[in-house]
């Protein structure tokens, strides 16, 4: 700093103030635009086909034939419904890394009524308590580190963390108890010719379900949110607990409060994995999705109504990246540079939205906000 | 203002930039588009796809993907292949999209996928789905769905008695007694497919090596570098003067190659990661499979429901022995011995062979037919052998015979 006189500085990062809508959706799309050159250039250089057909590729895996818009909007289903429930808890700033943990006690809860009930009681009460078990199942694990937050001022980062290797554990032990053939380590299909404890299909469409229930959920979320005491709550505890001290609120009861909501959400989300899409269990069934649900929710800045939008551009890189894979011959991890190229874009301009580079020679116009 | 017409002049220059480098694109579309579309339609456009568990980083996946693309590569035939496809929903995804992309033979190469694939077949009446490693096409009854594997214990017999040469080269030159001829096996789970592997692997070896004892180590995962290394060396240190496995990676011909410990491997030859250690390989070759799949679904016929490769159809392969480890004259005694097995004048289950609790099996109800509570339902001693691989395609071998000691069945 003291030869700031002698020297100045090439440039100045300096935080702007709030910018108009459509300059910030201006630069956001001139970031995709730059992603998607950059993109076009490794395309070029490393694998030399043409970017367009690539792009033209990944949108036909996506959206090609109305089977692979359907799984294209059940992916996003599972994607959002995980989402959906970090928002709050990462609004009030608890970092819950254990989504994937607490989705996946969902499915073990959602699994063991399924197996051990399956055509001894009405379907539609065992689905009833299938979908109990996995809300409790998947609210106890989400508990389990508020508690210990709210008590003990644990670090929840890495509790949630752990958690979900507590909950893979436990999973896997249950796939050898209901292994089928004895030694496989699967379970496969259950109740295929039953049908116990499957949610009923609408009309012909498997997947149509699943997608109404997450989209009444969006808007249940965003209305929790955003007009309830209890979202308003939750954003003065991430803005500042002393603040929500000050004001009155039980910081603690927030807490678990907001992580039962979060842990319900997941098991419900287990629910639907198991009984209205894969109708099995396997350690490996929520693939990640409780840490992607994590920048899902981050990008669209906890706005469930904007989440919709960020779980399909996930979910669409995904599945966009497998089709090349399978079309050109490449390895999947090809669609996933690409796809991380344009995250990196899309990330990367929020800095631009939030700050500002002034030059050497505009140094004089620049004015500090408090 | 000012900021906007900057904005505005990058726009511009992106946009020019896109065009330019469509313009560049157009140039290269001459150029082969890759495996998918590189299949001359020449004088048919069949097209066939493989959904596999994982990509060719895995040597269980590549086995298959090498098979396939084989087999389609001579049949001239389109393919598709699907890879790091899970267990799940996915499956099933994966193989309605392939019959809508046009496939008329679907293939899946997980065990985890069957039920995904009669799921499709079920709705797919048209389309041939083919499905290695599975066990249920015997008992579902679907014109369009079929199982297939291969004699692969044939093959382990074969590198068992690799094995047994190279124990009693050991013991003649004094390195260990006879009663010291102990080998080692990291298995996967405590599955049929294993059980029968490292038991057709033992009796090889005790064909030529009759003191030969054995233990046995599962990891509880297909594919697990770490944990196949530590179950190697675990049994390095318990004394076992060879190593065999029956999993994926190359964490036990790493850890035989760190302690200089002979190791039969599987899946394809391991000797870059242990050339002073490496004997021999067995594996399965699918591509045999594939032709005859696709041949069948060509000539509209219906694919065997239980197909199993044998030494015959070239479906089950040793690799190139090690002469540099491997005892004297190992080649020709496994060539002597594969033409006994492929003329009948030795059985690899021959109940003469082994004994369990002591007394010899003559008769053994074996669970052929999957269902939950895992019942025996099939008798599979036949003049005086186990039949495997005879009333259905995939193992079912899972007898527990003396001399080989497991020391873990937590999976």
């Amino acid at each position: 700093m003291n030869n700031s006189l002698s020297k100045v500085p090439l440039f100045h990062i300096t935080r702007r103030k709030e910018l108009p809508w459509y300059r910030a959706w201006l630069i956001r799309v001139i970031a995709v635009i730059m992603g998607l050159i950059l993109c076009g250039i490794i395309t070029m250089f490393l694998v030399k086909i043409n970017p367009l057909d690539v792009y033209k590729t990944m949108l036909s895996g996506a959206f090609g034939t109305s089977r692979r818009i359907w799984v294209t909007a059940q992916n996003m289903a599972i994607l959002l419904g995980i989402s959906l429930a970090l928002a709050p808890a990462f609004k009030m700033r608890f970092w819950n890394l254990g989504g994937d943990g607490q989705t996946l006690m969902g499915v073990l809860g959602a699994t063991t009524p399924m197996i051990l009930l399956g055509g001894k009681v009405p379907n539609i009460i065992l689905i009833l308590i299938m979908l109990v078990c996995a809300v409790v199942a998947g609210a106890i694990w989400a508990l389990i580190p508020a508690a210990f937050k709210a008590r003990w001022n644990t670090n929840e980062t890495l509790f949630t963390l752990m958690m979900n290797y507590v909950a893979i554990q436990l999973v896997s032990f249950f796939v050898v108890v209901w292994e089928n053939p004895k030694g496989a380590s699967k379970i496969g299909i259950i109740n295929q010719d039953t049908m116990a404890g499957w949610l009923p299909q609408i009309g012909n469409n498997q997947y149509l379900l699943n997608i109404l229930i997450v989209l009444v959920l969006t808007v249940a979320i965003y209305i929790y949110m955003r007009y309830t005491k209890h979202g308003y709550e939750i954003s003065v505890v991430g803005e500042s607990e002393p603040t929500a001290r000050y004001v009155g609120i039980k910081v603690k009861r927030v807490i678990l409060r907001t992580m039962l909501l979060s842990g319900a959400i997941c098991g419900l989300v287990g629910f639907l994995l198991v009984s209205g899409t894969s109708h099995t269990m396997t350690t490996t069934i929520v693939n990640g999705r409780g840490f992607t649900g994590v920048m899902v929710a981050w990008l669209a800045k906890f706005n469930p109504i904007f989440m919709i939008l960020t779980s399909l551009l996930l979910v669409f890189l995904s599945r966009g990246a497998s089709e090349i894979s399978t079309i050109y011959g490449l390895n999947d991890s090809f669609g996933s540079i690409l796809a991380g190229i344009l995250l990196f874009f899309i990330i990367g301009c929020e800095f631009f939205l939030n700050y500002q580079i002034a030059l050497k020679k505009t140094r004089k116009e620049v004015k500090i906000d408090a | 203002m000012k900021g906007m017409k900057k904005v505005f002049a990058l726009v511009l220059v992106a946009i020019f930039a896109v065009g330019m480098l469509a313009a560049c694109g157009k140039k290269e579309e001459p150029a082969p588009a890759g495996s998918g579309s590189s299949a001359a339609p020449a004088a048919s456009t069949m097209k066939v796809g493989l959904i596999c568990l994982h990509d060719e980083n895995s040597t269980y996946d590549l086995n298959f993907i090498n098979g396939f693309t084989e087999a389609c590569e001579a049949e001239g035939v389109e393919y598709l292949i699907r890879t790091n496809i899970g267990e799940t929903q996915d499956c099933y995804d994966t193989a309605v999209d392939l019959a809508d992309k046009g496939c008329t033979l679907i293939c899946a190469d997980s065990f985890g996928h069957e039920d995904y694939m009669i799921q499709a077949a079920k709705e797919f009446p048209n389309v041939q789905f083919c499905h290695a490693t599975g066990t249920k096409a015997h008992t579902e009854n679907l014109p369009n769905y079929a199982n297939a594997f291969a004699s692969i214990y044939e093959g382990r017999f074969l590198a068992g008695v690799a094995a047994g040469m190279k124990l009693n080269e050991m013991i003649a030159a004094g390195k260990i007694t006879a009663d010291q001829a102990k080998m080692g096996y990291v298995g996967a789970f405590t599955y049929a497919e294993v059980i029968s592997g490292y038991t057709s692997f033992y009796l090889g070896a005790k064909s030529v090596c009759p003191t030969v004892t054995m233990d046995v180590t599962f990891t509880g995962s297909w594919y697990d570098p770490a944990a196949e290394q530590e179950g190697a060396e675990n049994l390095i240190k318990r004394g076992c003067a060879l190593i065999s496995q029956h999993a994926d990676s190359l964490g036990a011909p790493t850890a035989c190659e760190n302690a200089g410990v002979p190791n039969v491997s599987y899946n394809g030859s391991t000797q870059a990661a242990g050339p002073n250690t490496f004997i021999v390989s067995s594996r399965i070759n699918w591509a045999p499979y594939y032709k005859y799949a696709i041949q069948c679904v060509k000539a509209g016929k219906p694919v065997d429901k239980d197909w199993t490769g044998t030494l015959e159809t070239d479906s089950v392969q040793l690799t190139e022995v090690n002469e540099a480890v491997a005892a004297e004259g190992t080649a020709a005694a496994i060539e002597e011995v594969k033409a006994k097995l492929a003329s009948g004048e030795l059985k690899v289950f021959d109940t003469a062979a082994f004994t369990k609790d002591g007394a010899p099996v003559t008769s053994y109800k074996a669970d052929v037919d999957s269902d939950p509570a895992y019942e025996p339902d099939t008798e599979v001693i036949i003049d005086g052998a186990f039949a495997e691989s005879k009333f259905r395609s995939a193992p079912y071998f899972d007898i527990q015979i003396d001399g080989i000691t497991l020391l873990d069945t937590a999976f």
